[in-house]
């Protein structure tokens, strides 16, 4: 049994939609775990869920990083935990500085709430096991805030680094304005920390687990994650 | 004391709201604003009879009210 847990912050309202998906999957257990814990203990991956944590005052994840559990967050994903951040779990990340950059306002400011296409820009990611380069996942994305953002350094260090995980594109995958929903630097739509196990997106894999919702893509991305901890464990074994 | 805390996005980061803002001042008969940046305010009431003040406060600027990234802050005591 593989455990994953699923923080909530007060406001965080895809906490049930991740708890869903992954408890949907066999031999994946997913609970809860209430920001104001200070452990993580037990659990093999963790889930930032979408949402408006804090009312998303101040900045989008700004008082959330500031929660108890962040700490135990922190040290889990220095010590080589799978971390994933989806929607404002995303913004939670990089406000906590676990991932570079930053999510600022939508370049058109309308909150955007639609199915777009992203293209897998690393094939073997622990996030994207079994998505050949290029392969198009079709992921919704809810958002405000969700332009991504940073200087000409970082971005240089992603793309060498192959730290640029997902970048939004046409339907038939081409990466171009066009596609972009939201005005993020060069497409960007998730990205990893370099050492490659903390993930932050702003599309929700886990409102895309089952045809009936329009897409069943983001169960791989979980999938990947599963097969990913799975491996550890062999390796260990 | 009172602090005013002034945050605003740098210079390289898109600012749609101020662009907004802009083009409606020019179509409301300002022609001359060339540029808007939107940032935001803060007024502080705090006790400053505590050590250390100054470098807690820009601490807490530089951690939670803004964030280094993506905007500039500064302090303004009155």
């Amino acid at each position: 049994m593989m455990k994953f847990a699923v923080i909530q912050f007060p406001g965080s309202n895809c906490d049930q939609d991740c708890l869903a998906a992954l408890n949907g999957m066999p031999g994946v257990r997913a609970e809860y775990v209430w920001h104001k814990k200070t452990s993580l203990a037990g659990f093999d991956a963790i889930v930032l869920p979408g949402g408006f944590s804090y009312g998303d005052y101040l900045r989008c994840g700004a008082i959330a990083r500031f929660s108890p559990i962040m700490a135990s967050v922190v040290e889990e994903a220095r010590n080589g935990k799978l971390v994933i951040g989806t929607c404002n779990g995303f913004q939670v990340l990089c406000e906590i500085g676990l991932l570079p950059g930053a999510l600022v306002r939508n370049r058109k400011l309308h909150f955007i709430c639609e199915l777009v296409t992203t293209r897998v820009e690393v094939p073997d990611s622990a996030f994207t096991h079994g998505c050949p380069q290029g392969s198009l996942l079709r992921l919704p994305i809810a958002h405000g805030e969700g332009c991504y953002f940073a200087d000409e350094e970082t971005l240089r260090e992603l793309n060498d680094r192959r730290q640029i995980i997902l970048r939004y594109a046409t339907t038939d995958g081409r990466i171009e304005a066009s596609a972009n929903p939201n005005g993020s630097v060069e497409n960007i739509a998730g990205i990893c920390n370099r050492e490659g196990n903390v993930f932050g997106l702003m599309p929700h894999p886990d409102r895309a687990c089952e045809e009936r919702l329009g897409s069943a893509d983001g169960v791989k991305v979980f999938q990947s994650m599963v097969q990913t901890i799975e491996g550890a464990r062999t390796q260990a074994a | 004391m009172k602090v005013k805390v002034l945050v605003t996005p740098k210079a390289a980061v898109l600012d749609p709201q101020g662009a907004a803002v802009r083009d409606a001042m020019k179509h409301l008969g300002m022609p001359e604003v060339e540029s808007v940046r939107i940032g935001k305010y803060l007024e502080i009431e705090l006790d400053d009879k505590t050590p250390n003040l100054d470098s807690r406060l820009n601490d807490l600027c530089r951690d939670l009210l803004s964030n280094p990234v993506i905007e500039d802050y500064e302090v303004v005591k009155s």
